[in-house]
């Protein structure tokens, strides 16, 4: 292999040479001459390579080879969910100039970005009832963080109640957020049978320090939480603002949650046009009222409509950036500089070829196969499904009394089925219990294949 | 100067406003009648949170979603599609298209992060892989690949130093992080967020840590130092192993903002100079895209003293077999819903095979010549000159200031740049760091070819010209790009911000 990188059109000896000439310089080694010698690494970096495209395109792609390839779209969800992703939207986010451009300090040059987040920052406004929404966030979970820092800073308090059913992993990034601030993450207590949140359990423990009250709808369960009325009404009787977590395919059939009282939304948009991907890159959703308490302490990139100086055409630019830290600094309502803008397109992208029909079918589409699904694997010999007495959206929780998660998920694994999330560990009080999930993307044939496999595995 | 560039200017209307009723962008498959016979679409919703408007999206046929993007991406300008993209700090680098085709292959994308571990021995051993080559490249003994981001990794970091103290018993009195005037916005931010107060110390007339301020600054109340290195300005800190040792002494730990890593790889290491937790940016030395604003990446080093407090879940390897070990019950917990952007990690480990170590170290060494082939031949024009050892090599960056063509001629950096962009080149980062007045921080990265340069070079020197001979029309710039110079002020004045469609159309139906 020649010396000459393809990546490097300088490294051609004679116009590199010519360079050096130019500047005065007579070696490499003079641009790195204020380097103390004790920290010159001596040897030389133990990577392989370089590679040709072709070598490189033949050893990832055999990597990838490795993950088993699965009968249908796993049965996981959790977070992050597996949705159809139509070809508009990959074609889309692949333009150079989208793909391979960065935050839009120069705003003249990059109407293109701006103008695509803008639209994003509205249709999810729409989709939960909002006026306001950020650029994006990291995923959910930060999100969620997020928000709770934000409400802490408006309402100058220092409690966050939860509820005691969501998701272990957004409650850890949440703790771990929110600790430097020393505000305090309580769990409020679930109704055992319905498993909405305890309205009784919540009023005792929300009080005039708590900044939030946080429900996730549908719930990490995969219910509908039908008290999401009662519980923002509690919320407001103490000063507490409401934050209500979304799955935003749920949006086209489930209220927005501006229309039931909630104060904050956040939540996850990767099902919104972006691959699964091994659970990242996803998309943090924040979006509030246009309140300017509340706007003032968004964190992120926000983008505003404005107009040219000289003919007052209608443009976008990033605004409010004296919240950000390039410019506020250690004062800034976030660190965040970098985010997810590319997973916004693709989610403004996705909701314009969806429409209001598109999102009202997904809704149905999903609740329709997930209810199937739910039904068909609860009338199995010693299963219950769900645990809960709810209207469920696209997750359900499945109960095994006579056998153990892991060796059901081992044996549809066999099979070639992905089982749901075990929960034995996050929620060891429901037994022998996993969260099923169903979306638009599994077949009638999917489920029905995910059925016999289980009831072979009852059984067997 | 020969280049001529016009930027698209579809006057594009927001989508919303091309939308028409009952238009529609995708089909669902139908459901089977099975599915569809048995069920009552009503009775799948509690009746008090049915949705009963429809949320206002807009309505419009495939093709014309495809165009209203497609026109969009016409008015932006990226590293591929465009010239050169100096954006100091940022190493805007070449983005290889093999790294986007291998990172939409479908055993990528339609993997779960919750599949069960046997399922996914492929990911795992990229990404276990990715953080040996990671740690080679940085020294360091130990690595999470979760944060997002280089501001979530420095707050990842920090909260590890947090950890540290916390276990230490020292965490009440360790309340203060020592961070240059050079640094980056993002570290005070991010110490902030993890709890610490920020001090900031003055820089050298070398342009680095002065380690008078550094002594004076440092005590028993001190939990760290954020640096980068080489720093802001784009010169090395050459005191690197004093200022490590000022800070252990004083007992606290080290901080490397790897922002700057693409200067020095196979040159140096942050592990070898002292530093004891770290972050890199896939997106910047590892080739990976930008997005208009992210995705990003940024894993985070350590040495074996801070290991223990790493979020969970790591990636394992016994015998062959990987697996995700949640076992560490010292730890920091989660700081990202999953694995972190993973697709991005992806990219990031083809773009390290396609180097080699060897690749690698020369490409730091071709974005050092670069930069200092740019920054050498303009610094004596007039109007710039190179502030702080203008003699001294820059690293993969140089600090240009424009401050004496302000006071000659009332032209500021905002206008420099605003002109580069009529040529069709992008502008450096503006205004940053702060402690160069009018500053233009040049970053031409590696993959720009020396014809690139001279372009830049090129423009910069007529731009040079112009301000000294004709003020007037660099005032008005920029011409070529979609729309001319925003009024930026009306964006954030609380009468007239308006961030979403739905207070546009309140707005227009006030006036």
């Amino acid at each position: 292999m020649s010396k000459i990188h393809r990546y490097l059109p300088n490294s051609v000896p004679e116009i590199k040479e010519k360079m050096m000439d130019e500047i005065g310089v007579s070696s490499i080694a003079d641009l790195y001459s204020d380097i103390p010698d004790e920290l010159v690494y001596k040897g030389v970096l133990d990577i392989p390579g370089p590679s040709t495209e072709a070598e490189v395109k033949t050893h990832v792609s055999g990597l990838l080879e490795m993950n088993t390839t699965l009968r249908c779209p796993p049965f996981l969800g959790g977070g992050v969910w597996p949705h159809y992703v139509p070809s508009v939207v990959d074609e889309v986010v692949h333009r150079a100039e989208f793909l391979t451009s960065y935050t839009p300090y120069q705003p003249e040059i990059s109407q293109g970005i701006l103008q695509s987040i803008f639209e994003y920052q509205s249709q999810v406004c729409e989709l939960v009832g909002m006026d306001v929404a950020n650029s994006s966030l990291y995923d959910w979970s930060t999100a969620v963080g997020e928000a709770a820092l934000m409400s802490s800073r408006i309402t100058r308090k220092t409690k966050v109640l939860v509820p005691d059913l969501m998701s272990h992993y957004r409650y850890s990034v949440l703790k771990t957020y929110v600790e430097p601030a020393g505000l305090s993450v309580e769990k409020v207590d679930h109704d055992e049978i319905t498993g909405l949140m305890d309205l009784e359990d919540l009023k005792e423990k929300v009080d005039g320090d708590t900044a939030a009250v946080y429900i996730e709808n549908p719930s990490y369960m995969g219910f509908v939480e039908e008290n999401a009325v009662d519980v923002g009404e509690i919320a407001h009787d103490t000063k507490a603002l409401y934050v209500v977590g979304v799955d935003p395919t749920s949006l086209g059939v489930l209220k927005a949650p501006g229309d039931y009282g909630a104060d904050i939304v956040c939540g996850e948009g990767q099902p919104l046009g972006n691959h699964m991907s091994y659970g990242g890159p996803l998309l943090g959703i924040l979006a509030c009222r246009h309140d300017n308490r509340y706007i003032r302490q968004m964190p992120g990139r926000i983008i505003g409509i404005t107009e040219t100086l000289k003919d007052q055409r209608r443009a976008y630019v990033m605004t409010l950036q004296t919240r950000e830290q390039h410019i506020r600094r250690e004062k800034a309502t976030s660190n965040i500089c970098s985010n997810q803008a590319l997973c916004a397109v693709a989610a403004g992208v996705y909701l314009s070829l969806m429409g209001p029909t598109g999102m009202r079918e997904l809704g149905e589409t999903i609740m329709s196969r997930a209810r199937y699904a739910q039904r068909k694997i609860g009338e199995l010999p010693g299963v219950r499904a769900p645990i809960f007495n709810s209207f469920h959206f696209k997750e359900f929780t499945v109960n095994f009394q006579h056998k153990r998660v892991d060796e059901i998920s081992k044996d549809l694994r066999e099979n070639g089925i992905q089982a749901g999330i075990p929960l034995t560990k996050q929620f060891p009080d429901f037994g022998e219990t996993s969260l099923f999930c169903v979306t638009e993307v599994h077949s009638k044939k999917d489920v029905d294949m995910l059925v016999s496999v289980l009831k072979e595995a009852l059984t067997g | 100067m020969t280049i001529k560039f016009r930027q698209a200017d579809w006057a594009e209307p927001l989508i919303f406003e091309l939308s028409n009723k009952g238009r529609i962008g995708y089909q669902f498959p139908p459901l089977e009648p099975e599915i569809n016979g048995s069920l009552d679409p009503e009775n799948l919703v509690p009746e008090s949170l049915q949705r009963r408007e429809a949320p206002d999206l807009p309505e419009l046929s495939e093709l014309q979603v495809l165009r209203h993007y497609m026109h969009l991406s016409q008015m932006n300008y990226g590293v591929n599609s465009g010239l050169i993209y100096p954006l100091g700090s940022c190493t805007m680098k070449y983005n290889p298209i093999i790294n986007e085709v291998l990172a939409s292959h479908p055993k990528i994308t339609g993997l779960h992060p919750m599949q069960d571990d046997e399922t996914t021995q492929g990911i795992l051993r990229l990404l276990h892989t990715l953080k040996g080559y990671f740690l080679e490249i940085t020294g360091m003994e130990d690595a999470t690949l979760q944060p997002a981001a280089g501001a979530h990794g420095e707050w990842t970091g920090i909260m590890l130093m947090r950890q540290y103290h916390r276990d230490n018993g020292e965490l009440e009195k360790r309340t203060e992080i020592i961070i240059p005037d050079s640094a980056h916005g993002t570290n005070p931010a991010s110490a902030n967020m993890a709890g610490f107060k920020t001090v900031e110390i003055l820089s050298n007339d070398s342009g680095t840590v002065d380690l008078d301020a550094l002594t004076a600054a440092a005590g028993p109340q001190t939990a760290g130092l954020m640096l980068t290195n080489p720093n802001t300005l784009g010169v090395f800190e050459n005191q690197i192993t004093e200022v490590s040792e000022i800070v252990h002494d004083a007992g606290g730990l080290m901080y490397y903002d790897g922002a700057n890593l693409n200067a020095i790889m196979g040159w140096c290491r942050p592990g070898d100079m002292g530093f004891d937790v770290i972050h890199s940016n896939l997106h910047k030395t590892f080739s990976t895209p930008h997005g208009g604003g992210g995705p990003g990446s940024g894993p985070v080093g350590v040495k074996e003293l801070l290991a223990d407090y790493l979020p969970v879940p790591d990636i394992v390897e016994d015998g062959g077999v990987y697996r995700l070990d949640w076992d560490k019950p010292k730890s920091i917990g989660k700081v990202h819903g999953f694995h972190g952007n993973v697709n991005v990690a992806l990219k990031a480990y083809s773009y390290m095979v396609a180097m080699g170590g060897e690749g690698l170290k020369e490409s730091s060494e071709l974005s050092v010549l670069n930069a200092n082939y740019v920054s050498r031949k303009l610094k004596d024009l007039k109007g710039y000159e190179l502030t702080y050892d203008p003699e001294k090599p820059r690293k993969h960056e140089a600090v240009l200031s424009s401050g004496p063509m302000l006071s000659d001629t009332g032209v500021s950096a905002l206008y420099v740049s605003k002109k580069l962009l009529d040529y069709g080149l992008h502008a450096p980062t503006t205004y940053f760091p702060l402690i160069v007045p009018e500053a233009l921080m040049i970053e031409p990265t590696e993959s720009e070819p020396v014809e690139s340069l001279d372009a830049f070079i090129e423009a910069m020197t007529e731009i040079n010209e112009l301000a000294y001979e004709n003020p007037v029309e660099l005032l008005s710039a920029p011409h070529n790009t979609s729309v001319t110079k925003l009024d930026e002020v009306k964006a954030a004045h609380p009468k007239t911000i308006c961030l979403s469609w739905r207070r546009f159309c309140q707005i227009m139906s006030d006036e």
